[in-house]
């Protein structure tokens, strides 16, 4: 068995980003292990084609596997890359950090027996075989994993891998055909991506103060939004808030929203989970207030307040108003 | 309909989790509780039996663990659930995903529940992926971090935060749902479900009871092995500030500021 297989998310005819650092990371690890890099598209023909599908090359992939299947959804991917790993021998799966990385990788391990690495960090390869490096316990060691036996599933974190274009030409494009497997068809899309709440951009702000579920209540972003007003930024949110309704997805950070690195990053009531730190853990300056002393947020904030943001945020807000004018 | 839902018990969250730096292993002791997006999957469940649109005859906790772990069982007995199992072997003893996945499969299996419950992630590690190791095992349809659930006809109705906004997947049962923590605001317990749970129905069942091939489990049955563990690198630890004299602490954050030209 050789190369490693990644798998592509599409969607309006792009694909995510996510994939596209997965899809260049496979290509490099397939490059120091040998055989192919080859990645899975699964979909719409009609969305998935040739041209978009040859795009993949740009980025290393060497063979490029479409299935007309049902796109969104965990299982039919996993049927597709248990075929291609069958019929192709590949020796690892690859996945970005998406939230169906993590369903189409674990099922996977489950349909192949194969052994599992989540929320990845780095991949090596070492003697013609993978280690990944996965953060542990918040963060605060690091494992290196070996792989007994193949294939081995590797399910990335948001942003870990890169994405590098490496100026290879178009990939060749093959067919699979795939019998899906009757559980497969069991689960259906109904509605795909529906925006919830204002459009928002948060993407270009040099500032950010970001609210959390120690806000309290909705209300609490009226405060946040005074602030960013005062230093000239925009509000965000945790995706605890959002799926709770208090602010619109558009504003959401980390696994399954935006990923950003302002200059400031003001964090109110959030305590700091990982799939929160994975989309803001660039910025350059991280701010943290927060009335619990242990949250994770103030392993790496650069400034960190323990108290109550409802008497510290208003207060704040008047005095940069006051420096600002001053 | 039978609602089965899978517990985990973790290391309380108030309590430090750290690397023992001369040993180089994890510090496990300390206080332990049931995962916290357990108990959203337990009132999911309950908030089912409630609702009224089917007829939800039991609710069975399971769970996979030390001795010890028949704690978190009574915890999801006082908050609902009917009855509970205690899947518990030596011989699982460093099981991985993978092999946690079928362990629990096999009693699942054994129980044939027409739906399956979790919480999305543990605190302590396996994010997302126990469900769908679980769901590939049963052959059910699944999804996960799942924030709205309707059942109805012998199927079910999800939405869920995905890449690109919110999907609504419907899903035909028997499956496996885990649950985020937007999903609902678990009960309390009250006091006398809490006196009353030791009462309820406890299952201890061995690897062996659970039909489980002994090969597939524990540390011999891992398809992965940890080459070494190693502290993260290296951040310069940040500044903290105690609040305790507002008007000072918020000249302090805007000196701060000031210092680094952001409130140019």
């Amino acid at each position: 068995m050789s190369g490693i297989l990644t798998y592509a998310l599409h969607y309006e005819g792009a694909f995510n980003k996510n994939s596209l650092g997965a899809v260049s990371e496979g290509a490099k690890l397939a490059k120091e292990i040998g055989g192919d890099a080859g990645v899975v598209v699964v979909g719409d023909p009609s969305e998935l084609t040739d041209e978009l599908c040859g795009t993949l090359g740009s980025y290393g992939a060497t063979k490029v596997y479409r299935a007309d299947a049902p796109e969104g959804l965990g299982a039919p991917v996993v049927d597709v890359m248990a075929k291609v790993i069958a019929d192709e021998g590949y020796s690892y799966a690859l996945f970005g950090g998406g939230l169906l990385g993590f369903e189409i990788g674990a099922g996977l391990t489950a349909r192949l027996n194969a052994g599992v690495t989540m929320e990845v960090t780095e991949v090596h390869a070492q003697g013609g075989k993978l280690v990944a490096k996965r953060p542990i316990l918040q963060d605060s060691a690091v494992v290196d994993v070996d792989y007994l036996g193949e294939p081995g599933v590797i399910i990335g974190r948001l942003n870990a891998f890169d994405v590098r274009e490496s100026g290879d030409g178009a990939a060749e494009v093959v067919e699979v055909d795939v019998q899906l497997e009757e559980h497969s068809t069991r689960a259906k899309m109904v509605q795909r991506g529906e925006q919830r709440g204002a459009d928002v951009n948060i993407e270009d702000a040099d500032i950010l103060v970001a609210g959390g579920r120690g806000l309290g209540k909705a209300e609490g972003f009226e405060m946040c939004e005074t602030l960013a007003a005062a230093m000239g930024g925009a509000v965000a949110a945790t995706r605890a808030v959002v799926d709770a309704g208090w602010y619109p997805y558009a504003a959401q950070i980390g696994q399954t929203g935006k990923t950003v690195a302002p200059k400031l990053y003001l964090a109110a009531g959030i305590s700091g989970a990982i799939q929160h730190k994975v989309g803001m853990q660039g910025s350059e300056n991280i701010v943290a207030i927060n009335k619990d002393p242990n949250a994770p947020i103030f392993e790496f904030s650069d400034l960190g307040i323990v108290g109550d943001l409802n008497k510290i945020v208003p207060k704040l807000a008047e005095a940069v108003k006051e420096k600002k004018g001053g | 309909m039978k609602i089965c839902v899978l517990v985990k018990e973790v290391p309380d969250a108030a309590v430090e989790k750290r690397m023992d730096q001369s040993s180089m292993r994890i510090s496990r002791s300390g206080e332990r509780n049931l995962n916290p997006f357990d108990t959203h999957a337990i009132e999911a469940a309950m908030q089912v039996k409630e609702g009224g649109a089917v007829d939800v005859e039991e609710i069975v906790a399971v769970t996979m663990g030390p001795e010890s772990a028949f704690r978190a069982l009574h915890k999801a007995v006082s908050l609902g659930a009917d009855r509970s199992i205690h899947l518990t072997d030596e011989g699982l003893a460093g099981s991985d995903v993978c092999a946690t996945g079928y362990a629990l499969a096999k009693v699942l299996e054994a129980e044939s529940p027409e739906l399956v419950l979790l919480g999305q992630q543990s605190d302590d590690g396996e994010c997302y992926t126990i469900g769908a190791v679980v769901a590939e095992h049963l052959k059910m349809p699944s999804l996960t971090q799942v924030i709205k659930m309707d059942v109805a006809d012998g199927k079910l109705t999800c939405e869920r935060q995905a890449e690109y906004g919110y999907d609504t997947v419907e899903l035909q049962l028997p499956a496996v749902i885990s649950v985020g923590d937007a999903i609902n605001e678990p009960r309390y317990p009250s006091l006398k479900a809490i006196m009353g749970a030791k009462k309820k129905p406890l299952d201890t069942k061995s690897a062996g009871d659970a039909g489980i091939e002994s090969d597939r489990v524990g540390e011999g049955g891992s398809r992965t092995k940890v080459l070494a563990i190693n502290p993260p690198p290296a951040k310069q630890a940040g500044e903290i500030i105690e609040d305790e004299d507002t008007a000072e602490t918020v000249q302090k954050i805007v000196a701060w500021m000031d210092e680094r030209k952001l409130l140019a």
